[in-house]
């Protein structure tokens, strides 16, 4: 045997459904004057927070001399195994012993887990704000050491978004093998 | 007949149909862009300045697709039923009164195509038709969905007819002309002459009633795209699909322009006397029917980005249980009302 619990009784007022109806349409005319919140992509770009994890890029230091020492511990810890490093001794005076002579990712297999960022000793590899960087062939998506330094002077100073002019992030990825 | 006479009719004939044809690629963009704005988008703004050729854009997508006649579907029907569904659509408009008299020419000429002596039946049996279309589309499609379509179809149109043919019975009552242009003439005057504030029931039910007719949310069961895919109109495709749609859209607006004729006054400007004002005066009362026409077109769209759907057992149900008795006593009070009238 089954028993009927109910819950709610509606009232007269309710019963009417006159007055629920113009709640409703009440609630549909606000959102129609409310701001949208479409962005018109390819004319505005949305501006993405601090700490998005997009496009690589490698740290310089204050004289410009890039900050990476080839420990490989990016490598180490990337689930993908998506980055590749060949070290070798600095050739340059005053920084540090090792650099990388080699420093390729390889975007398509990348996963943008950060992990490289929270395992580099140096805080030279980091991930931008830059989402957009769609291309026509795979050989593109192989982004080497010149490249990620180039990304490095276009986020530097200020959010890539909020710059306002066309960058041509083609150029960035250079001219790898 | 004169020859002034016959070119004054075809220029209205055309007035009329161009005008209608303009609301319809009106009403398409408005609906594209209302729906969105009230999603939080911004809707179609590319085609055109602000995105009004958008409509023209789609026109010309529906003449150049390939339009597709499936396998086993009864095809004279086939292709028959869009055209029974929208030329009644676009014949309805034809008695509604959209603009008070103007002189031109030394001529008095009534802006409406024609004065029927039985206006309101000439309306109520052309949309009725309307429905045939629906319902031997479904049929003659051949698929379980378009059939399910068309049989909701009537059973829609038993279930709202008879409640909108009551709620108009007490308009005609209180008015005592099935002619639309005394309809409109005796809601001259003041704004409390509107048959709205004399009739607030009946224009609930003939506008829920309405609803149900042009196959609009809450009562779209006929489509209803989440069940029957399209409903009947899943096997057209081309120009019979943009039939149903520019059908949809002639219904919408001789269902907006009826509600404006019944229940606002039609073109009237309350408290000002428009034939005193001449040509100025033919004209504002043109604006003023567009005006009206205008808000019960966006109260369409408004409602169907607000309600749910009704199962159409529900539909039956309201229809039968609710607006037809409804309906009943507001007849009851009318009548009584009058009688007592009469004899006071």
């Amino acid at each position: 045997m089954g028993t009927i619990i109910k819950s709610y009784e509606p009232t007269f007022w309710d019963k009417l459904y006159f007055p629920a109806l113009i709640r409703g349409l009440l609630v549909t005319l606000k959102h129609f004057f409310r701001r949208k919140i479409t962005i018109q992509y390819p004319d505005e770009k949305y501006i993405p927070p601090e700490g998005y994890r997009g496009l690589h890029r490698l740290n310089k230091n204050q004289d410009g001399q890039m900050k990476c020492v080839a420990c490989e511990m990016c490598s180490a810890a990337c689930p993908v195994d998506c980055i590749h490093i060949v070290p070798g001794a600095t050739p340059w005076k005053g920084g540090k012993e090792r650099y990388p002579v080699r420093f390729d990712i390889d975007l398509l297999r990348c996963i943008f887990c950060g992990f490289c960022e929270m395992a580099c000793p140096e805080e030279a590899i980091e991930l931008t704000e830059i989402y957009d960087f769609s291309n026509y062939t795979r050989e593109s998506f192989m982004i080497d050491k010149e490249g990620l330094l180039g990304v490095y002077d276009l986020t530097k100073d200020q959010n890539f978004y909020s710059q306002g002019k066309k960058k041509n992030l083609q150029s960035l990825e250079s001219s790898n093998n | 007949m004169d020859i002034l006479g016959f070119i004054i009719i075809c220029v209205k004939v055309l007035a009329v149909f161009a005008g209608t044809m303009l609301a319809i690629l009106a009403m398409i963009y408005a609906e594209r862009r209302v729906s969105a704005f009230m999603q939080g988008r911004i809707g179609p703004n590319r085609v055109g300045p602000k995105g009004l050729l958008q409509p023209l854009a789609d026109g010309i997508k529906f003449l150049t697709k390939e339009d597709i006649i499936p396998d086993g579907v009864d095809k004279p029907i086939f292709i028959l039923s869009p055209a029974i569904v929208l030329i009644p659509a676009l014949m309805t408009f034809a008695v509604i009164p959209f603009g008070s008299n103007i002189s031109l020419f030394g001529r008095n000429i009534s802006l409406q195509v024609a004065d029927v002596n039985v206006g309101i039946l000439y309306i109520l049996a052309l949309t009725s038709i309307g429905v045939y279309g629906i319902v031997l589309a479904g049929w003659s499609s051949n698929n379980k969905y378009s059939m399910l379509g068309g049989l909701r179809s009537a059973a829609q149109l038993i279930s709202y007819e008879l409640a909108m043919g009551l709620a108009i019975v007490s308009i005609i009552l209180l008015d005592g002309s099935l002619k639309l242009n005394d309809i409109v003439s005796s809601q001259q005057g003041s704004l409390f002459s509107w048959y709205i504030f004399k009739q607030p029931l009946a224009f609930l039910i003939f506008l829920i009633a309405t609803y149900a007719e042009t196959n609009r949310l809450p009562f779209d069961m006929a489509e209803a795209e989440q069940e029957l895919i399209g409903g009947y109109h899943t096997e057209y495709s081309s120009m019979k699909f943009a039939m149903f749609f520019m059908a949809e859209y002639a219904n919408m607006i001789t269902a907006a322009a009826l509600t404006v004729t019944l229940f606002f006054g039609g073109w009237d400007i309350p408290f000002v006397d428009e034939s005193s004002l001449g040509l100025v005066g033919g004209l504002l009362s043109i604006l003023s029917f567009i005006v009206k026409m205008g808000f019960f077109l966006f109260l369409f769209i408004w409602t169907r980005w607000t309600f749910p759907r009704f199962r159409y057992d529900q539909l039956m149900k309201l229809g039968w249980k609710v607006m037809l008795p409804l309906a009943l006593l507001n007849i009851f009070i009318t009548a009584g009302y009058l009688t007592v009238a009469a004899f006071v």
